[in-house]
Parts: structure tokens; C-alpha cells; sequence
């Protein structure tokens, strides 16, 4: 507009008591007119809604896309992204995200320390998600959303971790505990009237304090020992007692072998023996004798020193050196 | 120019004054408004938003926040009953209610968070020290989960009051106080936000962690010492049963078989026990001599008879 201040300066002084110069009046209004237009026109993002306030007073909300209103001191504009998942984080910052987030160096213990309910210490990292879902209140009703929302993260966390034994908190009961702070945040949310809906509380790290840390490492390094003991001893359970099965099994198999083997070869002389003793009835003395000659003939070839007395020398069997004669 | 524009262009200049002036002025969503008049206060506060009129010049507007407020405390070190020095931070949330008395007791927010802290501090460390730590740390008297072996888990199962309780009591207290000050103020909620032992408790604690901890794990080494224990004598029992049932089983059945060609043999042998003892004797006169056997053979024998006589 400055620039077109002394051309307008020149024509009043030029044209002095004549008619005022139509085409300034025109431009004049043209520029007041196009202002007042840009004013009244806004856009609104598609993850936002607008809010508007007529003299301070609330009169609509606005959709995204291309809104219209009254210019400045009239109506005012609040923009609200309700479609956004915002986020708190608590006992650590991102201080970039990325593919590799950085993670502030900063320390945030005091956020993180929390007393279990067994009087112990564990510090625990979380994240809050969150969204706008009702921008009239996010905006009227409580003074600086997020810090008001920080400090229930913190009180309502606190009470359920509160409740709960080191070991649940540091094992177990993660699931337990996102899902009861979620409940309870929300309830405290719509009491207070934030105006804001919690989507998801994650457990980031959760750990005994670092002092403590050593020790609860030996406990888990307990816990293996004593899966590897009992496994050692089951595997040598394993190696022991099929075997002994199976040694067992042969063992039986072995007897009833020599069951069968027994009544077999009984079986089997008892019928020799039947048929020796249908032929022996036939012709008992000649058979008997014929098989005492047998036998004779058989032994009597193989013993080397016979002696032969004659059944009437009497005393002779004294003077025989015994052990001589059976040496060779 | 005619008298119509005349009166267009009057009313025009008076409206401009009075914005000039203030006698126009906007009450947002979140405030509150207490006019005064040479500091004096006029009329009733005005809590509706929208566009208002005063008389300009003579009377100014004081903003007040309508929305509720933040109340942090700063962390105070605070014993409890049991004589456990902890840091308790808090934070409550308040609202302006009656922006004239405000404007009256307190002038503005810092003068606000001053009284509030007074009070507040106050009701924390009375409750506070009324009660055992437990009582603060615990909502409940829910029995923990962890199947572990918490010592002396009843000791700390057992809450008479819990941590909300003692909220609302510091809560109602610090109410009241509020009330018969008559601040023009309310708060709303009162939570502990942090609690935390100090440093030379911190300490003591961790000490206490380590030896627990340390139990845990004793008590997992005895266990997987006491569980293979257990399968190894299972193994030794099995063992043992396994083999000497065998042992029976192979026994019962050799057993029977022996019996059973015993019959046999008795049944066959018993139709002519005499040639049986004739035939056996021969077969074993057969299988026991040989080349070292000296034989002495008198002529009397069945055999030899013929070598002193051909009868």
C-alpha cells in the first residue's frame, strides 16, 4: 500500500477542486476488498478441524477443506489436529526419530523411579498415545492439555505399578499394567474434561535400578541353571531307561528261547527214546547186549592203559602206583 | 449531502469512539471478567463469553482464566509414619470460581499458587505422616501375581486406606481450608504424582532388593537341584523295577520249561524205567572215558568172561 501512497499525494494536489479521481476510490476499494476476502477464507487441513469463535464465543466447527468467516476481530480461528496421534513420552525423549532414533542424553530417572508394592524400586519407561477427539473441550475446559495429561500419565501409572510386586511388574504383569493405566487415564481424562482419548499406553523399558541389576541378572541366570539341571537329569532319564527296557526285553526273549529250546530236546529224546524202547521189546536180549557191546567197543579203543585181572588174584590193587600210571 | 448521511456519518463517529474508548470488549471461551470501577468492583463477574459493553474510560476489565489450572508441587521430603523419609510430589487441579473473590483474596495466579501451595504441602505432609508407607504406595489389597515367593507377602497385602483414600483425605482437607478462606477458588483432584525414597533409604532398599533377590535365586538353584534329585531317583526306581521284573518274567518262564520237559521226560522214561537206567548208563560210559582213564578190568565182568574161558 505504501507504494501507492505518492502517486495518490501527487493526483489530490493535481487535480485540486475538481472531482475526485474515480479509478483511486476503485482501487482503494478493490485492495480494502481483496484483504477482507483473504481474510475470510482459510483452509483447513485434513488431519485438523477448525474451531471458531464468534467475539470470543464459540459458534462452529470447521471441516477440512476451503471454510469461510468473518474477518479478525469478529470471529477467531483455532486449529485443532484431532486426526493426529500425539504422543508423551516418559523416562526417556526422541530426540530425532528415524530409522535409528537418538534418544536424549539427558537423564529422566525421576520420571521413570517408581515404588512397587512390595516397597521395592523399578524404573519404568512408557509411552502415551493419544488423539483429540473433542476439540471444544481440548481447548475451553483445561488450561495446557499437555502437561495436565504428563502428570496423570504419571499419577495413574504410579498407583497401578503401586499395587503390584517388583517381579510382576518387571515380568509378568506388562500387559496387565498398559491395559489398567489405559483404563484409568481415560476415566481421569473425561473427568477432567481434556477433551482427549487415549489410543495405547506401550511399556518401553522396564528394569530393577541399576545397582539392583546384577542381581536380578544371578536370579535369571538361577532360573537356567535350574531348567538346565532338571533337563540334564531328564535327558539322562532318557538315555537310561529305554535302554534298560530294552536289555530287559531281551532278557525274556532269551529265556523263552531256552523254553522252547528245553521242551523241544525233551521232546525230541523222550521220542528216541520211545522208538529205542518199541525196537529194545522186540528183542530184548539181543538188543540189550548189543548195545552193552557198543558201547564197550567204543570206549575200550579210546582208553589207553587197561589192566586185566583175573578175578581170582586177590590183593594185587595196592601194589599199583596209581598216579604214575595215569600220568601217561 | 443530505440530513440521512448526516446521521449515517454522526452514528458512524460515535461508534468509532466508543471502540477508541473500550467501551467494547470481547470475553473468550476460557476467560472470566470482574469489571471495576476506579477499583472499585461493579456488577456481577461476567462468565459468558461474547462481546459486552462497559463505560469506557471510567471502568476496566480484569481477565480471569475459567479453564481449569495446573497445581504442581515441588517434591517434598516427607516421613512417614514408619519413619521412612520419602519425597511425595503432588498435583491437583483447581478453577477460579468466583473470578471477584479471586480478584479480592488472591489478585492474580502466582498469589493463587502460593496459598495453594501452602495448603496443599500442608494437608500432604499431615496425611502423609499419619500413615504407614504402604498406605501411600498401595491402592488395594490385590494379592500380587507373580507365583513368587514374596517373604512376608502379607505385609504388604494389607492396606486399611490405600493411596486414593489418603488422596481424598489430603483432597477434602485442603478443601476445606480452601473454603473457610473463601479464595473464590475450588480444587478439583488432588493426586500423588511421584514418590520416591531418599537417598539414604534408596540405598537401604537396594540392599534389601540384592538379599531378596539373592534368595530367589538360591531358592531356583535348590529347586533344580531338588527336581533332578527327584528324576534321578525315579530313574534308579524304574531301573530297578524294569530289570527285575525281567529277571522274574525270565525266571517263571525258564521255570515252566524246565518243568515241562521234566514231564516229558518222565512220561517217555517211566514206560521202562530199568532199560532207561541201561541205556543212560551207556551213553554216559561213552561220554566219560578217554585216553586218560586207567581202566582195571577184572575177568569176572559180562565183557571179559571169554578171555579165561570161551563158556
Amino acid at each position: 500500500m505504501a507504494t501507492y501512497e505518492p502517486p495518490l499525494t501527487i493526483d489530490l494536489g493535481r487535480f485540486r477542486g475538481k472531482r475526485p479521481p474515480r479509478f483511486i476510490a476503485i482501487a482503494l476499494v478493490v485492495i480494502i476488498g481483496l484483504v477482507v476476502i483473504l481474510s475470510t477464507v482459510f483452509t483447513i487441513e485434513p488431519e485438523e478441524v477448525g474451531v471458531v469463535l464468534r467475539f470470543g464465543r464459540y459458534v462452529r466447527t470447521a471441516d477440512p477443506g476451503l471454510n469461510f468467516r468473518f474477518p479478525p476481530p469478529i470471529e477467531q480461528l483455532y486449529k485443532v489436529p484431532v486426526q493426529r496421534q500425539l504422543k508423551e513420552e516418559f523416562g526417556f525423549r526422541t530426540q530425532q526419530a528415524g530409522v535409528r532414533s537418538e534418544y536424549s542424553p539427558e537423564d529422566f530417572s525421576a520420571e521413570s523411579m517408581t515404588l512397587t508394592g512390595d516397597l521395592n524400586v523399578a524404573t519404568v519407561e512408557w509411552i502415551a498415545q493419544y488423539r483429540v477427539t473433542d476439540p471444544y473441550k481440548f481447548l475451553f475446559k483445561v488450561r495446557n492439555v499437555p502437561s495436565t495429561f504428563r502428570d496423570m500419565n504419571e499419577a495413574v501409572l504410579r498407583a497401578v505399578v503401586g499395587d503390584r510386586s517388583v517381579t510382576e511388574v518387571l515380568t509378568v504383569g506388562r500387559q496387565q499394567i498398559e491395559d489398567e493405566v489405559k483404563l484409568h487415564l481415560q476415566e481421569l481424562c473425561n473427568q477432567y474434561e481434556t477433551g482427549i482419548t487415549v489410543d495405547q499406553i506401550v511399556l518401553q523399558d522396564v528394569n530393577p535400578p541399576d545397582p539392583v541389576k546384577p542381581s536380578f541378572n544371578e536370579v535369571n541366570q538361577a532360573e537356567q541353571e535350574r531348567e538346565r539341571a532338571i533337563n540334564e537329569a531328564r535327558s539322562e532319564y532318557n538315555r537310561v531307561i529305554p535302554r534298560a527296557r530294552g536289555e530287559a526285553e531281551q532278557l525274556i526273549q532269551q529265556a523263552k528261547g531256552y523254553a522252547t529250546e528245553r521242551v523241544n530236546r525233551a521232546r525230541g529224546d523222550a521220542a528216541l527214546f520211545e522208538e529205542v524202547l518199541a525196537a529194545y521189546r522186540r528183542a530184548p536180549d539181543v538188543t540189550r547186549r548189543r548195545i552193552y557191546l557198543e558201547t564197550m567197543q567204543a570206549i575200550y579203543p579210546r582208553v589207553q592203559k587197561k589192566l586185566l585181572l583175573s578175578s581170582d588174584l586177590k590183593g594185587v590193587l595196592p601194589l599199583i602206583q596209581l598216579d604214575q600210571g595215569g600220568g601217561k | 449531502m443530505n440530513r440521512a448521511s448526516l446521521a449515517l456519518i454522526a452514528a458512524a463517529v460515535f461508534l468509532g469512539l466508543l471502540v477508541i474508548t473500550g467501551a467494547f470488549f470481547i470475553v473468550n471461551e476460557t476467560e472470566q471478567v470482574v469489571i471495576t470501577q476506579f477499583g472499585r468492583p461493579v456488577g456481577r463477574p461476567i462468565t459468558t463469553p461474547g462481546l459486552k459493553l462497559k463505560v469506557p474510560l471510567l471502568q476496566r476489565a480484569h481477565y480471569f482464566e475459567k479453564r481449569f489450572l495446573e497445581w504442581d508441587g515441588a517434591p517434598n521430603e516427607v516421613p512417614t509414619k514408619d519413619k521412612r523419609f520419602i519425597y511425595v510430589d503432588a498435583y491437583a487441579r483447581w478453577q477460579i470460581t468466583d473470578p471477584l473473590k479471586f480478584f479480592q483474596r488472591l489478585r492474580d495466579e502466582r498469589g493463587a499458587h502460593s496459598r495453594l501451595d501452602d495448603i496443599l504441602d500442608g494437608e500432604t505432609r499431615n496425611t502423609v505422616a499419619k500413615h504407614d508407607l504402604i498406605e501411600v504406595v498401595r491402592s488395594t489389597n490385590r494379592v500380587f501375581e507373580d507365583g513368587e515367593f514374596v517373604e512376608d507377602a502379607e505385609k504388604f497385602e494389607q492396606v486399611t486406606f490405600g493411596r486414593a483414600l489418603l488422596q481424598k483425605e489430603v483432597f477434602t482437607a485442603a478443601s476445606k481450608r480452601i473454603e473457610d478462606g473463601d479464595l473464590g477458588i475450588t480444587i478439583l483432584d488432588f493426586r500423588f504424582k511421584r514418590l520416591n525414597y531418599v537417598e539414604e533409604v534408596r540405598r537401604e532398599v537396594y540392599a534389601r532388593m540384592i538379599s531378596e533377590r539373592q534368595r530367589i535365586a538360591e531358592q531356583y538353584r535348590a529347586e533344580g537341584a531338588g527336581e533332578a534329585a527327584r528324576i534321578n531317583g525315579d530313574k534308579e526306581r524304574e531301573l530297578k523295577s524294569i530289570t527285575s521284573e525281567a529277571y522274574r518274567q525270565a525266571q517263571e518262564i525258564r521255570g515252566k520249561a524246565d518243568a515241562e520237559a521234566a514231564d516229558i521226560y518222565a512220561k517217555a522214561y517211566n514206560k521202562d524205567a530199568d532199560f532207561y537206567r541201561f541205556l543212560k548208563t551207556m551213553e554216559v560210559y561213552r561220554d566219560t572215558f578217554d585216553d586218560k582213564t586207567l581202566l582195571l578190568l577184572t575177568t569176572d565182568g559180562d565183557f571179559l568172561r571169554y578171555l579165561e574161558t570161551a563158556k
